[in-house]
């Protein structure tokens, strides 16, 4: 008589955790409930002003320049060659003294996969991650960049 | 029906019916039917869009986040422009569907839900018909919504739709059982199947609730019926015919635009006429939470009734929307398990204990 | 209308059909377009009512040729195409191509360097696994785990965002260390995961481990038995939730991970649940390899000196890693040149979806969801 009597009290026992079980996933579903403090999401376009990225973040390429529009590429093609994918075009030109300097910098954003290897390459710190990550436009070929320009222009190029 | 007498159409009398029934003593019955239908569609019109708004803050919250916060304050009216997006939306029809059964299937559940709110005692006087044995009557429309999800499933020519279709219709035919025992354990210590009259067998105290009274049966029969309830509504941890990561969409699938739209909504109702049920059944319904201090119960009576009543009934699906943001989905042989292996047997136990303490004069 | 249509079974399918007067098997497509299948999987289901009879995944709806692509881009480029196989350990993945070519150029890693990989990859287990946990309760109806899931994982990802920029796909690790040193704030942050992922496992055992619903849902669905995982090349919780103790880090150390006290967590039955605490456990041990490691981490350089050109003698190279997800491998054969002659993944998730219409059979739909959770594969992965 006392076998199935220690099995009825197991089963009971177990019909008590399971439901004990249930009522702490409720009571920790609760506690995140009457917390507001621990809400976690941003109310992202509203807070846009306070959003900073952090300084390594590696939003699409650019080219920093100083208030007179002097950028540091010497157009060596270090950067086009450590693309994997080819959206680097360095085109250099000859100035007045015949050394080779930078034409256009065309970076096609629609093929870079923010690898990071370009900024790598680059001996002169010439070219960085930049921090916009909102990178949609409306049209293809205002993903086609010239950086080295004072305002960056799109270019059909 | 015009052969009644307007005291039988309209037995439970408030303000505005003798009023218009002392204006257009001859119209009377007309308009009033009028007003009563204007009123019900104005409340079913709104509290989906209220409940919907309500569940996706709910959930946010339990989920730690904020949900819709754009549209209105804090997301107020997010749920309103999402019924106007699905209003303006195209309604398609999958290739080899059955024409009029597809759209005729969205419109039994809703009509089903706006049937019972006719019976739910809000107040005193706020009610729109009271039929004796107004408890069969919500039992026997509640079946509608089963039909329309099984002719949706049906008509869908989809076999997702079918087998949330088939889900369903196995689930809610199985927990209908139990919710009618429960129901009848109801009527058995009220005396009553009118629903009215099963609020006013609740008068006195907080005490004097079924929840509380048949020394700890009431609220056992109340935890019953909160989870017989979930699972007739379809709602999580049940939401076996909509099961969206098994399912995709359930007997829903193929709907859009309106038509999906009748379904959420009648769900949302739905879930506000179970949870009404429940406030009648085991609340006190309309009636003040007295304690009997002479000075808290005058506070309380103060409040009208219908207030009571919707906070009750909102409680009531708070606990449903707590249940379906914590737990896990369960198996469509596991639901059927419990329903007839364990929730069931228990019922019958209950109900034979409860007669027994009636009989005995034990409801206390 | 009436004529009699020959039923055609869809390709691949090894089971008779067993349809007679009374019952009729039918063919169910889930996917590529299914809440589920995490991705473009597809899965054609053969069903008997809502018994799945058996199950045949059909690949390559994502599939970008990234073995071919890869023998097109030099040594160095070719390590941010591994990123975007199993994008939830690209840490695990670039390492792996790291160790490959640091093995055949003989480069060595500085200690700080070794630690800084060690401590990212276990990172990122735990990242992954918490992803992988909130999934898991979502395929289950638990859609509240999901959030919880993201909420403890996004402390992570944070840091790998200070870290070198990317959430997701890294590509931060290079031949003989990574490309950056970790931020000041590395360490702190690290220390202040591990404190808070304590409360955190706490909270996840209680919402699914401890919920009689989960439990039911998961013991004994979708048992896969030792010789079976062993046969179909599983790894990872997979095959340790088989009962068989192989990790990577312990059997065939790299980086520098003999030097760290963790155990193999095993399991006993081998079924949805097992597999399921096999990756609690996992996080656990995480947890306690990033204490060790936060303990010691050392100064110094975090980058042997870089070399001119990455051109690997000619000659195969072999690595492999332990990914969140099991063993992750790369074959790369060099011909000397500066780019690779050919490049094979071996990826986790492939061998670890293979077993699933040997485990699933059998069971209800619901329970396929279940086990295509617990065997936690991530698409991209499977294709290539």
């Amino acid at each position: 008589m006392t076998a199935p009597r220690a099995r009825q009290e197991g089963r009971l026992r177990r019909l008590a955790g399971d439901l004990l079980s249930l009522f702490q996933g409720l009571g920790l579903t609760f506690g995140y409930f009457i917390s507001p403090a621990r809400v976690i999401t941003q109310q992202y376009p509203e807070n846009k002003a306070s959003l900073r990225m952090t300084p390594r973040f590696r939003g699409r390429l650019v080219m920093p320049k100083d208030e007179a529009g002097n950028h540091r590429c010497t157009a060596c093609g270090l950067c086009e060659k450590a693309c994997p994918n080819g959206s680097i075009s360095v085109l250099s030109e000859k100035d007045s003294a015949g050394r080779k300097v930078l034409g256009r910098y065309l970076y096609r954003l629609s093929q870079c996969a923010l690898c990071n290897l370009c900024v790598e390459a680059c001996p002169f710190g010439a070219i960085a991650m930049g921090q916009a990550f909102e990178l949609a436009v409306y049209d293809r070929e205002q993903l086609t960049l010239v950086l080295n320009q004072k305002e960056e222009t799109t270019t059909n190029v | 029906m015009n052969a009644l007498p307007a005291s039988q159409t309209f037995p439970v009398t408030n303000a505005i019916g003798d009023a218009v029934r002392q204006l257009f003593p001859a119209s009377a019955p007309a308009i009033n039917t009028l007003l009563a239908i204007a009123s019900l569609l104005a409340l079913v019109a709104f509290l989906p869009v209220l409940l919907i708004w309500l569940e996706r803050k709910v959930a946010a919250h339990f989920q730690a986040r904020l949900g819709p916060m754009r549209v209105g304050w804090h997301g107020l009216l997010q749920s309103a422009a999402d019924g106007l997006k699905l209003v303006f939306k195209e309604v398609l029809k999958p290739e080899g569907a059955d024409s009029f059964v597809f759209f005729l299937a969205p419109i039994l559940p809703a009509s089903a839900t706006f049937l019972i709110m006719a019976v739910l005692p809000f107040d005193h006087h706020l009610q729109v018909a009271d039929p004796p044995a107004g408890i069969i009557y919500v039992i026997g429309i509640s079946g509608l919504s089963v039909l329309g999800i099984l002719l949706a499933g049906w008509a869908s020519n989809n076999k997702y739709s079918l087998l949330g279709a088939m889900r369903s219709g196995a689930q809610m035919i199985s927990y209908e059982i139990s919710l009618a025992l429960l129901m009848l354990l109801v009527v058995m210590v009220s005396g009553s199947a009118s629903l009215r009259e099963i609020v006013l067998s609740q008068q006195g105290t907080i005490l004097d609730w079924w929840i509380f009274k048949l020394p700890g049966l009431g609220l056992i029969a109340f935890a019953m019926y909160l989870v017989t309830s979930t699972a007739e509504l379809n709602r999580g941890p049940f939401d076996i015919a909509e099961a969206e990561s098994e399912l995709t969409g359930g007997f829903a699938t193929e709907y859009s635009g309106i038509s999906f739209a009748m379904f959420f909504f009648a769900e949302f109702v739905n879930m506000f006429v179970a949870a009404g049920l429940a406030t009648t059944f085991f609340l006190g319904g309309f009636l003040a939470p007295r304690i009997g201090l002479a000075f808290f119960d005058a506070v309380v009576d103060f409040v009208p009734g219908f207030v009571w009543f919707f906070a009750k009934a909102f409680l009531v699906v708070f606990i449903y929307m707590w249940f379906r943001w914590s737990f896990p989905r369960l198996r469509v042989d596991q639901l059927m398990y419990l329903e007839w292996k364990l929730l069931l047997p228990a019922n019958l136990v209950l109900l034979t204990l409860t007669a027994f303490f009636v009989i005995r004069g034990w409801i206390l | 209308m009436m004529e009699t249509q020959e039923k055609i079974s869809p390709p691949g399918f090894r089971t008779g059909s067993r349809s007679d007067a009374s019952t009729e098997e039918y063919y169910l497509n889930m996917g590529p377009q299914h809440p589920s299948t995490h991705g473009v999987l597809r899965c054609v289901l053969k069903l008997d009512g809502e018994s799945v009879v058996e199950v045949v995944p059909h690949l390559g709806y994502i599939h970008r040729g990234i073995e071919k692509v890869a023998e097109n881009q030099t040594y160095l480029q070719l390590i941010h195409l591994s990123d975007r196989l199993d994008y939830l350990s690209s840490f695990s993945n670039n390492l792996c191509v790291c160790l490959a070519i640091e093995e055949a150029m003989q480069i060595g890693v500085p200690e700080r360097g070794e630690y800084i990989r060690v401590m990212l990859c276990e990172l990122q287990r735990i990242q992954s696994h918490l992803l992988w946990w909130g999934v898991f309760g979502m395929d289950l109806g638990a859609v509240t785990a999901f959030l919880y899931g993201f909420k403890e994982r996004e402390q992570i990802t944070d840091i790998f965002e200070e870290l070198c920029g990317a959430r997701l796909t890294m590509n931060f690790f290079r031949p003989g260390g990574s490309w950056a040193d970790v931020p000041d704030s590395f360490l702190p942050r690290v220390r202040q995961v591990i404190s808070r992922m304590k409360g955190a496992l706490a909270e996840c055992h209680t919402l699914l481990t401890n919920n009689v619903i989960f439990r039911e849902r998961t013991q004994g669905i979708g048992v896969l038995p030792a010789a079976t995982a062993l046969s179909h090349g599983c790894t990872g919780a997979v095959l340790r939730g088989s009962g068989v103790a192989y990790d990577v880090r312990r059997h065939d150390p790299y980086s520098i991970y003999d030097r760290f006290a963790f155990e193999i967590p095993t399991g006993a039955r081998g079924d949805c649940f097992d597999r399921y605490l096999m990756k609690m456990e996992e996080m656990r041990q995480s947890l306690a390899i990033l204490e060790q490691a936060a303990a010691t981490f050392p100064g110094g350089p975090h980058r042997a000196k870089e070399r001119a050109a990455y051109k690997l003698p000619p000659g195969s190279y072999y690595s492999q890693v332990e990914s969140a997800r099991g063993l992750f491998g790369v074959t790369l054969i060099a011909d000397g040149g500066p780019k690779p002659y050919r490049v094979k993944f071996r990826s986790p998730s492939f061998s670890n979806l293979s077993v699933v219409n040997a485990i699933a059979a059998g069971h209800q739909i619901a329970d396929l969801v279940t086990i295509l959770a617990s065997l936690d594969f991530v698409v991209p992965d499977l294709d290539r």
